[in-house]
């Protein structure tokens, strides 16, 4: 137990002195590496560690997310003296074994080096790389489950300044003053809202974290939450002494199992150690964190519909005002923030405001992490300063698009957002920018398209999300959304009309203006966007029948021509079997059985199916 | 939607009337004594909020929540069945039908649908003979679709109960079927 903030130095001395091995092996153990295989690496590299007797030389840290997801298993090796680290990636075991004996030899390891494309402010000079880490700084660093790691990073170190130097009311003016934004999505800014609930006089107040992370597509939070609890834990509690709760809550869906595991062990060492609890570091104030499991619902990250999910009941949205930060959850003041809003607290505190405005543009100060996926080289999280082009992240961070196609789109803020074109890939993002291209911020997935994809068939993707999830309350958003769905499904399908197109757009507006909630208001947005940027697209459909893409199955049809050498190999990987023809001759396609899947058309070597 | 085999006629929920809770005991004095680690009191206020956590332990612990499951959760704490049926059906996580063995779930995130899990989907469908978010008649398998995952890199996927299989094409479909009976 730390008893005041003298106590956390002479705790965070100590550790620091602890003597520790010369190598440092960390091991990228998040969800997208225990996916892609890293957990039968690490074996290997406990294995080779026990029998080579290499225990006194090497540290083996099991981390968080690095980023690089697009080259799991990944581990980087670390020379503690020189500082030297090299990153080393798409693993298997027998090169495990080779990187050990080798180390910094990277020609003699045999494995890919993987280049680093970050930046921690905090830790090192300002250098010329795209990303800045700030929020994903702790993040495949220290070893989530173990709170010496995350003290020994400067942790709890931002509360204890609060705590003991601050008054509540300085808490508050220090992030309004940084200028930092809601990440979950609005961008609201996160002091004036604090400021709100502290102004408030009530015998009980609530602080909810947000991490309900609903965008089918993006993994920011569930990094955050893997890779580093603990900063989410800390800026809870300043945020708590800042507007005067005793009492948080992290709403966290069911779907993320890792995280919740994580969160539960930061919780119990937190409290073991009196970051939370009674009379923390000896202020007098208390503080307690509570996990509330979400179930399946995207509407519950809404900050309405997620109080009503704490509650018990069904998460219906209600309509704002009032807002949370006047009556929440049980009628209480409540504060709900974004996972990554939290992750920047405790950093803002430590190093001031002007150090967080000297980030990003002067609208939006600090960095975003980007969940970059999608027809792209380097799929992985990338954390940007604010007023980053988007070019940078596509071509400079991403490596362009796979194969060497065509970028068409890029998509972000998920099913409320929209669709940005390739002339427009030099603007620098923040909220207002991405606003003012028909697109919106979001949570920060971003899903890169080429020219295979369908923009209409996109549309409705997110239309069909928006319908699963829609809760049913208001008719808006419960009819409005299902007629929608059934336009451009007439569009797909071919039966779509100049009449169609226009029923798109009033019915957009209508529902925009209408719903009752975020979700609602927001979900003609993929309509809208698209309509605005492709809609040379959407007419091919309707006049011409036609899917330029090729996805819609209804207008497509394939068809062998004579470049067909008579391999069998169409024939043989069609599920329902309907290519015919003899060996070295010319195949057929039943027309009548083809379910349109288009595997012929990949498997072909000869370029003989045409797809029109 | 299977349709109800039980005798009764009218006021049938639909749901089978297989009764857990008299069934296995064991199972039930498990959610029990969960229950009574918490602080349920006659706030009903309070004990709602509770509810989520008690079925999801239940349905961790029965796999599925049928009506005599959801009446015992009500009981214990002072709830109308109604509002916890009501919360069931909101939540797409909790289910009252049974699951298959086997739980087959693709994912429809948008990394993936751009990379083609729309097609991997009909072909599990086809090949199983079952729409998304049903059961195999022999109770093996169940389809049906999840939100992103994480493992973009790796999209297309699929996960079977809790093993990831990453850049799937149609074709991997019979042997991820095949996987499942080893
Ligand atoms: C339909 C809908 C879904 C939302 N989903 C999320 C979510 O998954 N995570 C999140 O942090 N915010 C989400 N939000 C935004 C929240 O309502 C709320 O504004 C946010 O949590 C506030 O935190 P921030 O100010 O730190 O961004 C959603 C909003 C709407 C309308
Ligand atoms: S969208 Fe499928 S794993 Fe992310």
């Amino acid at each position: 137990m730390i008893k005041d903030a003298n106590g956390l130095i002479d705790y965070t001395e100590a550790l620091k002195n602890q003597s520790s091995s010369e190598l440092k092996l960390y091991v990228s153990m998040g969800t997208c590496g225990i996916a892609a295989g890293t957990t039968p690496v690490l074996n290997k590299i406990y294995q080779t560690i026990e029998e080579k007797n290499l225990k006194d030389i090497i540290d083996v840290v099991e981390v968080g997310c690095m980023g690089l997801c697009h080259s799991e298993p990944c581990i980087c090796l670390e020379n503690k003296e020189t500082n030297e680290k090299v990153y080393y990636g798409n693993l298997s075991e027998e090169q495990v074994v080779q990187i050990l004996e080798a180390k910094f030899d990277t020609e003699l390891a045999g494995a890919k080096v993987l280049n680093k494309t970050w930046n921690t402010p905090e830790d090192e000079e300002i250098s010329d790389q795209i990303q800045t880490r700030i929020v994903l700084r702790n993040s495949g660093v220290i070893n989530p489950e173990k709170i010496e790691d995350y003290v020994m990073r400067d942790g709890y170190k931002a509360l204890a300044k609060a705590l003991t130097e601050m008054k509540p009311a300085g808490v508050v003016s220090e992030i309004e003053l940084s200028g930092l934004r809601g990440r979950g999505g609005g961008g609201f800014p996160t002091g004036r809202k604090w400021q709100f609930a502290a102004s408030q006089d009530a015998d009980q107040k609530y602080l909810i974290c947000n991490a309900d992370e609903g965008d089918p597509g993006a993994f920011m939070d569930r990094a955050v939450l893997e890779g580093d609890p603990h900063s989410v834990l800390e800026a809870m509690v300043i945020a708590g002494y800042g507007i005067g709760a005793d009492k948080g809550y992290i709403y966290i869906r069911a779907e993320y199992p890792l995280a919740i595991k994580r969160l539960e062990i930061a919780i119990a060492q937190a409290e073991e150690l009196g970051f939370l609890g009674e009379n923390i570091l000896g202020s007098g104030f208390n503080f307690t964190i509570e996990l509330k499991y979400g179930a399946g619902a995207f509407v519950c990250g809404e900050e309405t519909a997620l109080i009503h999910s704490i509650e018990g009941k069904r998460g219906e949205p209600t309509f704002k005002p009032p807002f949370p930060a006047i009556s929440g959850l049980w009628g209480k003041p409540t504060i709900v923030n974004n996972v990554e809003t939290f992750a920047n607290v405790a950093a803002i505190i430590r190093n001031g405001a002007d150090w967080f405005k000297s980030i990003g543009t002067e609208g939006s100060p600090g960095t975003k992490v980007f969940a970059l996926a999608g027809k792209i080289n380097k799929v992985g999280l990338v954390e940007v300063p604010m007023g980053t082009v988007l070019r940078d992240i596509i071509y400079g961070l991403g490596h362009g698009i796979v194969d060497g196609r065509e970028f068409k789109a890029v998509q972000t803020g998920g099913p409320s957002g929209g669709c940005i074109k390739a002339d427009k890939l030099d603007t620098p993002i923040d909220y207002e920018s991405l606003k003012a291209l028909g697109s919106m911020m979001g949570s920060g997935g971003m899903i890169v398209m080429d020219e295979d994809d369908c923009m209409v068939d996109i549309a409705k993707f997110f239309l069909d999300f928006t319908l699963e999830e829609s809760c049913g309350k208001c008719t808006p958003c419960r009819i409005g959304n299902t007629r929608l769905h059934e336009l451009l499904e007439d569009i797909c399908s071919g039966n779509g009309t100049m009449e169609t197109i226009e029923k798109l757009k009033t019915l957009s507006a209508a529902i925009k203006d209408t719903a009752l909630c975020g979700l609602g208001q927001t979900s003609p947005n993929p309509v809208i966007s698209t309509l605005n940027n492709f809609y040379d697209e959407y007419m091919q459909h309707v006049d011409r029948k036609k899917c330029p893409a090729g996805v819609c199955t209804k207008l497509v049809s394939y068809t062998i021509n004579d470049k067909c050498v008579g391999c069998t190999l169409c024939a043989r990987n069609c599920p329902v079997s309907c290519i015919s023809g003899e060996r070295k001759e010319l195949h057929h396609i039943d027309q009548s059985k083809c379910i349109k899947c288009g595997v012929c058309y990949t498997a072909c070597k000869f370029h003989a199916i045409d797809r029109t | 939607m299977s349709s109800c085999t039980c005798s009764k006629d009218g006021g049938c929920s639909g749901i089978e009337e297989i009764n857990l809770i008299k069934l296995f005991p064991e199972k039930t004095s498990e959610l029990d004594r969960y229950i009574e680690t918490l602080n349920i009191t006659s706030d009903i206020e309070q004990n709602r909020g509770y509810l989520i956590q008690v079925l999801h332990r239940a349905q961790g612990i029965f796999s599925y929540l049928p009506e005599d499951v959801q009446l015992h959760v009500a009981n214990k704490l002072s709830l109308h069945l109604s509002e916890v049926y009501g919360v069931i059906s909101f939540y797409s996580y909790f289910t009252d039908k049974p699951v298959g063995k086997y739980k087959i779930n693709v994912c429809t995130g948008t990394a993936c649908f751009v990379k083609g899990a729309g097609r991997i989907l009909d072909e599990l469908k086809r090949y199983l003979s079952i729409e998304e978010g049903e059961t195999t008649a022999d109770g093996k398998f169940s389809l049906g679709g999840l939100r992103c995952v994480g493992a973009c890199s790796l999209a297309p996927v699929v996960m079977v109960n809790d093993k990831v299989y990453g850049n799937v094409t149609t074709d991997m479909v019979p042997q991820i079927i095949n996987d499942c009976s080893e």
